[in-house]
């Protein structure tokens, strides 16, 4: 008997309480399977954030802290500083958290050379507080905070983190992956993988967004906003290596 | 040669989001037409097991991680 597939024991048992085909609970999965597979359980510790993956620490079956609202690359920095270089520190961070509240936290990161993983979850909407525009928000997109779409004239364009943070001098590697089908599942992870390395080689910042849906918000259901995501967010957020230090 | 693949979904942990069925290239999963779960959710099925070559692409697709997969 041989197991192609189970569960990995870096999760926790607990449900994930996310709604139907989010792909917060991929994006989980990949980090804790990257985490096993490196035989960090006892060598790690992640940082939630405020919004939906809140709970996030409950489901990672590894150290875990709480940050306050945008502030968990600042409290990585923390524990990362104390606990030193054999301890792999990353936070796991939505939009809304990370590109409109913690922006400051997520660039001044990036611009001390931090040594720690950002997993960066792009749904381009807020989530938990109920599907209002974020700063990733669509040109077009419809959220609770507008209806009719938003605009450039009124609120911009929308922000592109990965191309930012990789203009920054000392950020190690930067790349945009997406969970949309089993072949980018497995980039993904890849970049997952990639990053975590480096961090146990003691190398800089590092963050790896990851687009993903949120059909309840988008007011799709999960196959339709896999759609969604391809004919829009991926054109938009193109996919790929932003940075990559080792490479250069 | 019989098929030896053996997929097991956990019901009660399925929300139903049919991203397995989408994904899976031989489309032998569906939502139960039969079942609906404690959570009030059709949990996903295989309907046809002998047809299936055990590629894993339901399980990695699946957001709640409820899909064990075994081959004798």
């Amino acid at each position: 008997m041989a197991v192609l597939f189970e569960k990995t024991k870096l999760l926790t048992d607990k449900q994930f309480h996310y709604c139907p085909g989010c792909h917060h609970g991929i994006i989980h999965r990949l980090v804790a399977e990257v985490l096993d597979e490196m035989n960090l359980q006892g060598k790690c510790i992640g940082v939630a954030p405020v919004g939906c993956s809140v709970f996030a620490y409950d489901y990672f079956n590894c150290d875990m802290y709480e940050a306050a609202h945008g502030r968990a690359p600042a409290v990585a920095t923390g524990i990362k500083r104390a606990v030193g270089n054999d301890t792999m520190v990353f936070t796991y961070q939505g939009d809304g958290d990370l590109a409109s509240i913690g922006t400051a936290e997520i660039v001044h990161a990036a611009h001390r050379g931090e040594k720690i993983v950002t997993i960066f979850v792009n749904n381009a909407i807020y989530g938990m507080t109920g599907g209002q525009m974020a700063p990733t928000t669509l040109i077009g997109q419809k959220a609770s905070t507008c209806p009719t779409g938003r605009t450039e004239e009124w609120s911009g364009m929308p922000i592109k983190m990965s191309e930012m943070l990789a203009q920054i001098p000392s950020s190690y590697y930067i790349e945009r992956v997406a969970v949309n089908n089993t072949a980018n599942i497995a980039k993904a992870k890849k970049a997952i993988a990639k990053a975590f390395r480096y961090q146990m080689e003691g190398k800089g910042f590092c963050m790896i967004e990851v687009l993903s849906t949120c059909p309840t918000n988008w007011g799709l259901s999960p196959v339709e906003a896999i759609d969604w995501l391809e004919n829009n967010m991926i054109p938009y957020y193109p996919l790929g290596v932003y940075r990559d230090k080792e490479a250069e | 040669m019989s098929n030896l693949v053996r997929v097991t979904i956990n019901e009660e942990r399925c929300k139903g989001c049919a991203l397995c069925v989408r994904a899976c290239p031989k489309k032998i999963i569906e939502l139960s037409k039969t079942k609906i779960n404690a959570k009030g959710y059709r949990p996903a099925e295989v309907t046809n097991m002998e047809a299936c070559i055990g590629c894993t692409a339901c399980a990695r697709t699946c957001p709640d991680v409820v899909i064990h997969i075994e081959k004798d």
